[in-house]
């Protein structure tokens, strides 16, 4: 009498029957690879060059908001006649930290509040919350995605290694008007005249078009 | 290889069964396995980890 | 097939075709369970159908809000009712058929029905009039009608309880002796997969309760990433209990359809048994780039402690398909590595439908999971349409899949009704397998781009800082949506054939049909292909089938690691 996965098994020392080969041979094989993947993830938190597991602090909304103000007020670009720069129909402040400074980004519904200005190959302490809902930081085209927790300031240490324009989408629902949130961050390299064209590209940049 | 269809072994034998066997045949021992796992590894401790952010102060 | 003794023999019915002994109460209640899970299909299909046609670019149907409604409602109906109702209904079969057992306190099960049947039209309905726009994950403080909440508790522990009852049920049939020795592996799987639920919905209650005061306004702190973690020990452990249970219907069917039996049921068991411990830990990689937690909680979580539970997954992968080698080579087709293949019964929608289910979950959802719950290479992806295009591969292509088979074989076997529509039956499996895989697979080329999920409008036509995306990732886009309306139309296919099965006519004898036995059967036989084993394997066939699942994985994964070493230092 044969029996099938469906019946109870008709022996009573099943334990104690032995494996194929087949089985045996696939254990192995399936088990090392899962040794290489565990080995290669903690090695690259290491070794590698990306890695968000970073840090967090608790803030408060106000208080995330007031150093995100006080970061504009301070480092927002000034045009050739002396205007402060903004883009886009909302006046985005386009705003440039000092390498190695602090940048906020203070998401709120349905706005990415800045346009950052980065400089190539230097590094920058990115700050990343929300103001009201969790969104989604998705920055295009290299397609790196943080959530954004209100009241959790995600602090992770930045180095662009490619000039032009990058786009920034939301990508966490966030409200009725998630798909308005885009915004935009340009990476420039003073020292090789990769600079900001002034009218919302950068000359010579590698990065820009559609995505 | 392991015939099924034969067995080898008398099913009333009274030999007691391997632990490993008896285990797998014990809905509340696999019972408290199944909730204490994640329970304790990944939401206790996980609730933990956010307890233990620290405050910015600001 | 049973081989236990009848008890109460007042209680059951013997079904003429199988044979099988079916618990009267259980199998009113498998109905019940499964007819209303059919049901929500029907409507979240249909909502998915509704977003498809809108995040299609040139079609674009639904104006905004109702696309965040549709998406919400699609993301509920599908991903929770419809799973979960037909999960629990088919448990009922397998913890009493099987085993001869009588169901524990059917009253109670009826009770539990109805609060999850309650529970699941007041979340949807509150969907639907615009309530809770907030999707499934419903991450405060985005916030819904307190009702939405009230409706999800009470499917929540409507759905708690039949786990109680299933495991009373195996239990109470151990004591009273209606089977010797160790319970079938089919019953087995249905035993983890109830623990899990536990622990699912339980999770489930710790965090919905204290969301469902908050947005009554009686408690005024919603920890955001607090809720994120807890959300997810309930929402990834629901998509593991469909896993559970989609194993265990890949078991039963080669079982059915083979006589299939477990290569070795240790090997089998301890696969189940390495989910029961370590899968739900893998809850965290929905995390991955939040705030808020070490690398040490993330390490050990995301890996399963240590790959575990990926590798229940990858015995699981040989030993399905071992048995159904094993089974078809003993009965002579054992020429080559996949004669056992080929001469399977591809035009049974239970067979293809079972065996698209188990190579697409495991080649879609399989790898890609794998891959993107390594923790560096999540931020890679996370929140881009990847993650839909991921979870199709293994909810729709995987699981819902494998449930489209069983379905044609468990319903005719519940209901004695002839399968109805036995032509858009043999069509739906195809069709939805290779539909939703094609919008999987585009999705998550579209990710990889950068395409972000639950988004109405990527040409970002009234965004103050509008950009574009190149015409290849509208391309994408619109493949996969081409995609996803041929699954609908296989869902849809299938949805007709049960429907039509569930209102058909009660026959005597031959509901199932006697499965017949697969082309070249007899030939084989006559030409003496008895030899079961090549080179001292018992089922080469699918250790290469393996092996090329693995290769295709290794060759991913490191891709995945190539790219992320190309862009920004992030630390
Ligand atoms: C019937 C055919 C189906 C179609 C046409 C379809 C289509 C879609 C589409 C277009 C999305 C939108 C992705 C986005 O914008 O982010 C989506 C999301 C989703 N689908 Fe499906 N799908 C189908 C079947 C299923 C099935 C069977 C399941 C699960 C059992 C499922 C579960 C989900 C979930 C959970 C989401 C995510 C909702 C969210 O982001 O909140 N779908 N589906
Ligand atoms: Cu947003």
């Amino acid at each position: 009498m044969s029996y099938t996965s469906m019946d109870p098994i008709p022996h009573r020392h099943w334990w104690r029957l032995p494996v194929g080969p087949d089985e045996k041979i696939w254990i192995a094989v399936a088990y090392a690879w899962c040794l290489v993947m565990l080995v290669w993830m903690v090695g690259w938190f290491f070794v590698g060059n990306q890695n968000q597991a970073g840090e967090a602090f608790k803030v408060t909304l106000d208080g995330f908001s007031n150093k995100s103000d006080q970061m504009i007020d301070q480092y927002q670009l000034k045009d050739a006649s002396g205007n402060l720069m903004a883009e886009g129909e909302t006046d985005v402040p386009v705003v440039q930290v000092p390498a190695g400074g602090n940048v906020y980004i203070a998401a709120h519904q349905f706005e990415w509040p800045i346009i950052p200005v980065l400089e190539l190959g230097k590094t920058y302490v990115f700050h990343i919350s929300s103001l009201d809902v969790d969104h989604g930081f998705s920055l295009l085209p290299i397609v790196l995605n943080l959530q954004l927790i209100p009241g959790y300031d995600y602090v992770l240490r930045f180095t662009p290694n490619k000039t032009g324009v990058y786009r920034i989408t939301c990508n966490e629902y966030c409200g009725l008007g998630h798909h308005l949130m885009a915004g935009k961050l340009y990476v420039i390299d003073t020292a090789h005249g990769v600079v900001l064209d002034g009218k919302g590209g950068v000359k010579g940049g590698e990065i820009g078009g559609a995505i | 290889m392991a015939d099924f269809d034969s067995p080898t072994e008398n099913p009333e034998d009274a030999d007691p069964v391997s632990g490993w066997q008896a285990f797998m045949d014990d809905p509340s021992m696999l019972l408290f396995l199944g909730i204490a796992s994640p329970t304790l590894l990944y939401t206790l401790w996980g609730v933990m980890e956010v307890l233990s952010v620290p405050v910015a102060g600001y | 097939m049973a081989t236990a003794i009848l008890r109460n023999p007042q209680d059951f019915i013997t079904c003429p075709d199988t044979g099988q002994n079916l618990n009267k109460p259980a199998i009113s209640l498998a109905k019940a369970n499964i007819f209303t899970a059919i049901v929500f299909l029907l409507a979240g299909g249909a909502l998915g159908l509704l977003v498809a046609l809108t995040r299609w670019p040139a079609i674009h149907i639904l104006p905004s809000e109702l696309f965040y409604i549709a998406l919400t409602g699609h993301g509920a109906a599908v991903l929770l009712f419809w799973c979960h109702f037909f999960e629990v209904g088919v448990a009922y079969y397998f913890v009493t058929s099987p085993i001869n057992a009588r169901l524990a306190t059917p009253k109670i099960a009826w009770f539990s029905f109805w609060l999850m049947l309650i529970g699941a039209a007041m979340a949807t309905v509150m969907v639907l009039i615009g309530q809770a726009t907030v999707m499934f994950s419903a991450y405060p403080p985005l916030k819904a009608h307190p009702l939405f909440y009230v409706g999800v508790i009470l499917f929540a522990v409507g759905a708690l309880i039949p786990m109680f009852i299933i495991i009373a049920t195996l239990i109470k049939a151990k004591n009273e002796r209606t089977y010797t020795g160790s319970m079938p592996l089919a019953s087995f799987g249905i035993l983890i997969y109830a623990i899990i639920a536990i622990f699912t919905w339980v999770m489930g209650a710790v965090i919905m309760i204290p969301t469902l005061l908050w947005s009554m306004g009686l408690i005024h702190n919603m920890d955001a990433q607090m809720y994120r973690v807890v959300f997810w020990a309930l929402a990834h452990s629901t998509q593991q209990m469909n896993i559970v249970v989609h194993i265990t219907i890949w078991y039963t069917l080669a079982a059915v359809l083979f006589g299939a039996r477990p290569l070795n049921e240790k090997v089998s068991r301890m696969a189940f048994v390495l989910y029961l411990f370590a899968l739900q830990l893998g809850s965290v990689h929905h995390l991955l780039s939040d705030p808020g937690s070490s690398f040490a909680w993330r390490t050990f979580n995301t890996s399963y402690a240590g790959y575990l539970a990926v590798l229940g997954s990858l015995i699981h992968g040989l030993t399905v398909p071992g048995g159904i080698e094993l089974a078809q080579r003993r009965r002579g087709l054992s020429h080559g590595l996949f004669e056992w293949l080929r001469k399977a019964p591809w035009a049974n929608p239970v067979f293809s439908g079972f065996f698209l289910s188990l190579v697409l979950f495991g080649f879609l959802g399989g790898i890609t999971g794998v891959t993107m719950s390594n923790q560096q290479i999540n931020m890679i992806i996370h929140n881009t349409v990847y993650v839909p295009g991921h979870f199709h591969g293994t909810v729709a292509t995987g699981t819902t899949l494998a449930f489209f088979a069983f379905s044609y074989w468990i319903v005719p076997l519940l209901t004695r009704h002839k399968l109805a529509f036995p032509g858009l039956a043999r069509m739906s499996t195809y069709l939805f397998g290779l539909g939703m895989g094609t919008f999987a697979v585009f999705f998550m080329a579209a990710g990889h781009l950068g395409v972000p999920r639950r988004h109405w409008d990527i040409t970002y036509a009234d965004a103050s800082l509008p950009f574009q995306f190149s015409a290849t990732v509208q391309m994408l886009v619109t493949v996969a949506e081409i995609g996803a309306v041929i699954g609908g139309t296989g869902a849809l296919f299938y949805l007709i054939s049960i429907l039509g099965t569930f209102m058909g006519k009660t026959v005597e004898k031959g509901a199932l049909p006697p499965l017949a036995e697969p082309a070249g059967v007899v030939a084989a036989r006559l030409h003496g292909g008895t030899e079961p084993h090549i080179k001292g394997l018992e089922v080469p066939g699918s250790l290469v089938l393996c092996l090329t699942l693995l290769t295709f994985l290794i060759i991913y994964y490191f891709a995945q690691y190539k790219y992320l070493a190309t862009i920004w230092g992030i630390r």
